[in-house]
């Protein structure tokens, strides 16, 4: 159900842009997703087509770009990333002090609109 | 002809501006709260009933609990001595910002200095719902194994306290404590960590100690 939610939220943020832009309707969204945020796989179109129907969004389609996560040790400074989904200390160092670079990033960057 | 918009804004601002709203209005009442966040059986309710058994004689403590479908969380954080409400999901696999701002509209604010909030069972998505509450706690148990923080990352990293429940099960479980522990300070370094059992009551103290610390003084932790 996590995707519902996820995909009510979308609509919502798209539609209030694409009446803004006095769209009469909205073809494409450009999401961007980081490695580490929500989990979201292709069934959300299923989802989507469900509840934009009527809507401006009818008939959109959804991309996703997803964004590796990127660690920076804190000892050795060196960057990795995660191994098989699975986050590890340092391949360098074996430290287990890391700031995160990127892959946390969760938002609508653009839309095509008509 | 078709047209490229530039959105960028982030997919849970609407939740984020209202959990924003909540910690306001929970802030100006002076309600000290907290998220219980864990998977489906850690002991949430078990861990909010001990809580009530040892601070209801010394704050007036409101318990919201969500759950998919049926208020037996609610009746038992009731029966405990709370005044409890409970959310329905109806379906949801998370409590977000909206539903428990509607919870709080049931209770009479000013009238309690704690709030405890039971999350829907799950490890991924309450993690990405701010609710505006002053701390995030999240329960794993023995049972569940050890490898949870590598599986759930985001869940371990956002948290303010872990509670690792069910203590009283390790001699029976194979339970790597070191490889657990190993895992949670990749993802959230120096995370407070409170080993108890709601059970035995084992450990039970430092928690509350902790917890009372927090109501009395939210700016201290
Ligand atoms: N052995 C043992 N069992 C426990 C402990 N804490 C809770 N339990 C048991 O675990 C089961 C689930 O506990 P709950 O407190 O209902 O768990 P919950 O996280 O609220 O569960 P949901 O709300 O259904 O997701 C119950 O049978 C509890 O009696 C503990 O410390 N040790
Ligand atoms: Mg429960
Ligand atoms: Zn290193």
């Amino acid at each position: 159900m996590h995707e519902l939610a996820i995909t009510e939220q979308i609509a919502k943020i798209a539609i209030k842009h694409g009446e803004k832009n006095k769209a009469s309707q909205i073809t494409d969204l450009y999401l961007v997703i980081g490695e580490l945020s929500t989990v979201i796989d292709d069934s959300v179109q299923f989802y989507w087509d469900l509840i934009t129907e009527n809507t401006l969004c009818e008939g959109s389609k959804l991309h996703f770009k997803r964004i590796p996560a990127v660690f920076r040790c804190l000892d050795c400074s060196k960057e990795y990333h995660l191994v098989q989904g699975e986050l590890t200390p340092c391949p360098h160092c074996k430290s287990s002090k890391m700031d995160i670079l990127q892959g946390k990033e969760f938002h609508l960057d653009s839309i095509n609109i008509l | 002809m078709v047209k490229n918009v530039s959105v960028v804004e982030k997919i849970h601002s609407a939740n984020d501006q209202l959990a924003a709203e909540i910690r306001q209005r929970l802030d100006s009442v002076s309600v000290f709260s907290i998220n219980i966040m864990a998977s489906p059986g850690a002991g949430k309710t078990s861990l909010i009933e001990r809580t009530l058994q040892e601070l209801t004689p010394l704050h007036e403590i409101a318990v919201i609990d969500g759950d998919v479908a049926t208020s037996i969380d609610a009746d038992r954080a009731a029966i405990a001595g709370a005044t409890a409400v409970q959310i329905n999901t109806g379906g949801q696999c998370h409590i977000d910002a909206n539903m428990l701002r509607l919870a709080i509209n049931e209770l009479d604010l000013e009238n309690f200095d704690l709030l405890l909030v039971e999350n829907v069972g799950n490890l991924i998505c309450p993690a990405s719902f701010k609710l505006g509450t002053h701390k995030n706690i999240l329960i794993a148990s023995i049972p569940e194994g050890d490898d949870k923080p590598y599986k759930y990352p985001a869940m371990y990293q956002d948290v303010d306290a872990l509670i690792i429940n069910k203590i009283d099960l390790l001699p029976y479980v194979d339970f790597d404590m070191a490889y657990f522990k190993k895992g949670v300070q990749l993802l959230n370094p120096d995370l407070v960590t409170f080993p108890l059992s709601c059970r035995t009551g084992e450990g039970i103290q430092a928690w509350i100690t902790w917890l009372t610390g927090l109501i009395n003084n939210p700016k201290t932790a």
